[in-house]
């Protein structure tokens, strides 16, 4: 657990740039600060590993005051992950993993075969361990620098918009990535970010920062979509929040109706029962690929881009292996959604 | 040419021995302490603009000026080796320290602090970190500290101890050409092994900096 009191950070010129937070980061979870720039989340950030020093106030990490430890050791005790990576480019990046164990003093070959062993971790081929970051893409330097920052094993992480330097497809790999890693290890996460996007999509708790360091709401993803606290909040997690709250709503309870009833087009499925494409009478071009198909776990987010998306509109549903299982034109689609909330 | 070199083989080797010397000793001297100042105009910011203008007034001063002038400043005697030693290290600091400031601060400040947060102390940053990526810079500056030793020995022989450069005054004063050309390809033959020299010790120090054109 991560506990902010009363923290305050002024800056010499007079900036104020928090103002007496107060905040608690559940232990084994990914809290997500987000907020426009300049409102101090990456300031409080960088005071859980004293890169910046508060003004006035107390962080405590497990029940000990950061602020009564020596830096460099607290530090070492921290994983810390930046836009960029920050990779050093003079060393190979096996030897970029093991920096904090290499600090520590751990034996040579300990440290390689620890740091080869989570480059696998990352989803890096071990192949990679000599080469230096500048042989490799901005992606996979951004996997290695979450490799170096779980090098030494901390229990805490502090990622300051990790992924937000590569590309969209790349980010999204990242994230998955991300999570599945989290699922395996459930480290105290504080993330950086200013992507609403990123931080629903990641965050366990999300603290809202604005302008001058206050916390305009803290809460699960769903809590902010659904109720923000006031219309700074609102504004902020944006115009397509009832959109994006879909993303928290499984796809099980939709009704679908069986493939026969296509409509005009007619769906070509292959010998073993997967959809192939669209066909027929008001498909442009007689012929048109399917797009992307839908099972019942996933979110409802997804059935309505695919019924936006499909030259017919309509999404298709497919079982465990594949095979097309049910149709969802758009206007069940709608007729659903203006009923889910209904009471029973 | 080959009569001379045969005859006068230990005149040319006691010379080329000589200018060797002459140029190398103060090359390390220079470089040593060309680091702890350079750092010192990174570490303290407001120090950087008067080391830059202290080097480039050093370096503005010819160097035969500089070799009749040390003995009055140092005590030494006129024809003391002690002069030229002193006077191309003065030159190398000034070039050096200048170069290692600006090789220090070339160094990408997300990095250095990327180290500070992984926990690393200012020492061991300063040694591991920072000097390592500075290290291109500072001796694309050795190189050209030692190529222009090389060449200032050879001016002291107009103050009588000039290593190869005494080649030339005595070809000159006899005459003769054979001294004359032998000091000539020798020196630039120095010049250009030593370049060379420095080129595969900077190949060799800094292998991640070629690293870039593989791509996974």
């Amino acid at each position: 657990m991560i506990t902010f009191e009363h923290i305050r950070k002024q800056f010499p010129d007079g900036t104020v740039a928090v103002d007496d937070l107060d905040l608690q980061l559940p232990t084994g979870q990914i809290t997500v600060f987000v907020g426009p720039s300049g409102c101090g989340k990456t300031t409080s950030l960088r005071m859980i590993n004293r890169m910046v020093e508060p003004t006035s106030g107390r962080i405590l990490v497990d029940g000990e005051d950061v602020l009564a430890q020596d830096p460099a050791v607290l530090r070492r005790g921290i994983g810390y992950v930046i836009q960029h990576a920050g990779l050093f480019p003079h060393r190979t990046v096996v030897d970029n993993v093991a920096t904090v164990p290499h600090l520590l003093g751990r034996n040579r070959k300990e440290r390689r075969r620890a740091a080869v062993e989570l480059l696998e971790r990352v989803g890096l081929p071990a192949t990679f361990a000599d080469r230096y970051p500048s042989q490799l893409s901005g992606g996979q330097q951004q996997r290695v620098g979450v490799a170096r920052a779980l090098a030494a094993d901390p229990p805490v992480m502090l990622m300051d918009e990790p992924f937000s330097a590569v590309d969209p497809v790349v980010r999204e790999q990242l994230q998955q990535e991300f999570l599945r890693l989290q699922s395996e290890l459930g480290k105290t996460i504080a993330l950086v970010t200013h992507d609403i996007d990123e931080a629903v999509k990641l965050g366990d708790t999300i603290a809202v920062f604005r302008a001058g360091g206050h916390l305009a709401q803290v809460g699960t993803p769903q809590e902010l979509l659904e109720h923000p606290a006031d219309d700074f909040v609102r504004e902020f997690v944006g115009r397509d929040r009832g959109f994006r709250g879909l993303s928290f709503e499984s796809a099980a309870a939709l009704p679908v109706r069986p493939l026969s009833e296509a409509g005009p087009a007619r769906l070509v499925l292959d010998d073993s029962g997967r959809p192939v494409c669209w066909e027929g009478a008001g498909v442009r071009g007689g012929s048109a690929p399917v797009g992307g198909t839908f099972t019942q776990h996933d979110s409802l987010r997804l059935v309505t881009d695919l019924a936006l998306s499909s030259p017919v509109g309509t999404a298709v549903r497919v079982d465990g292996a594949g095979r097309a299982d049910g149709l969802v034109p758009h206007h069940d689609l709608v007729d659903h959604l203006a009923t889910r909330r209904a009471p029973a | 040419m080959s009569d001379y070199l045969a005859n006068n083989s230990d005149v040319v080797l006691a010379a080329l021995r000589q200018h060797l010397g002459l140029a190398f000793l103060p090359l390390l001297i220079g470089v040593v302490l060309a680091l702890p100042i350079g750092y010192l105009g990174v570490r303290f910011g407001w120090l950087y603009h008067p080391l830059l203008n202290a080097s480039g007034i050093v370096y503005s001063i010819p160097s035969l000026a500089l070799f009749v002038t040390l003995p009055y400043v140092l005590g030494t005697q006129i024809l003391s080796p002690v002069n030229i030693v002193v006077a191309l290290s003065l030159y190398t600091l000034a070039l050096m320290a200048r170069t290692v400031a600006d090789g220090l601060r070339s160094v990408d400040a997300s990095l250095t602090e990327a180290a500070t947060a992984m926990g690393y102390r200012r020492t061991r940053r300063l040694l591991e970190v920072e000097l390592p990526l500075a290290l291109p810079v500072v001796l694309a500056g050795v190189r050209v500290a030692a190529v222009s030793n090389i060449s200032l020995v050879s001016v002291g022989a107009l103050i009588g101890i000039g290593g190869l450069g005494a080649l030339f005054t005595r070809g000159f004063q006899l005459d003769y050409t054979a001294p004359l050309l032998v000091g000539i390809v020798l020196s630039v033959l120095l010049a250009a092994v030593t370049d060379l020299l420095i080129v595969a010790v900077q190949r060799a120090v800094t292998p991640w900096s070629r690293a870039t054109t593989r791509r996974a």
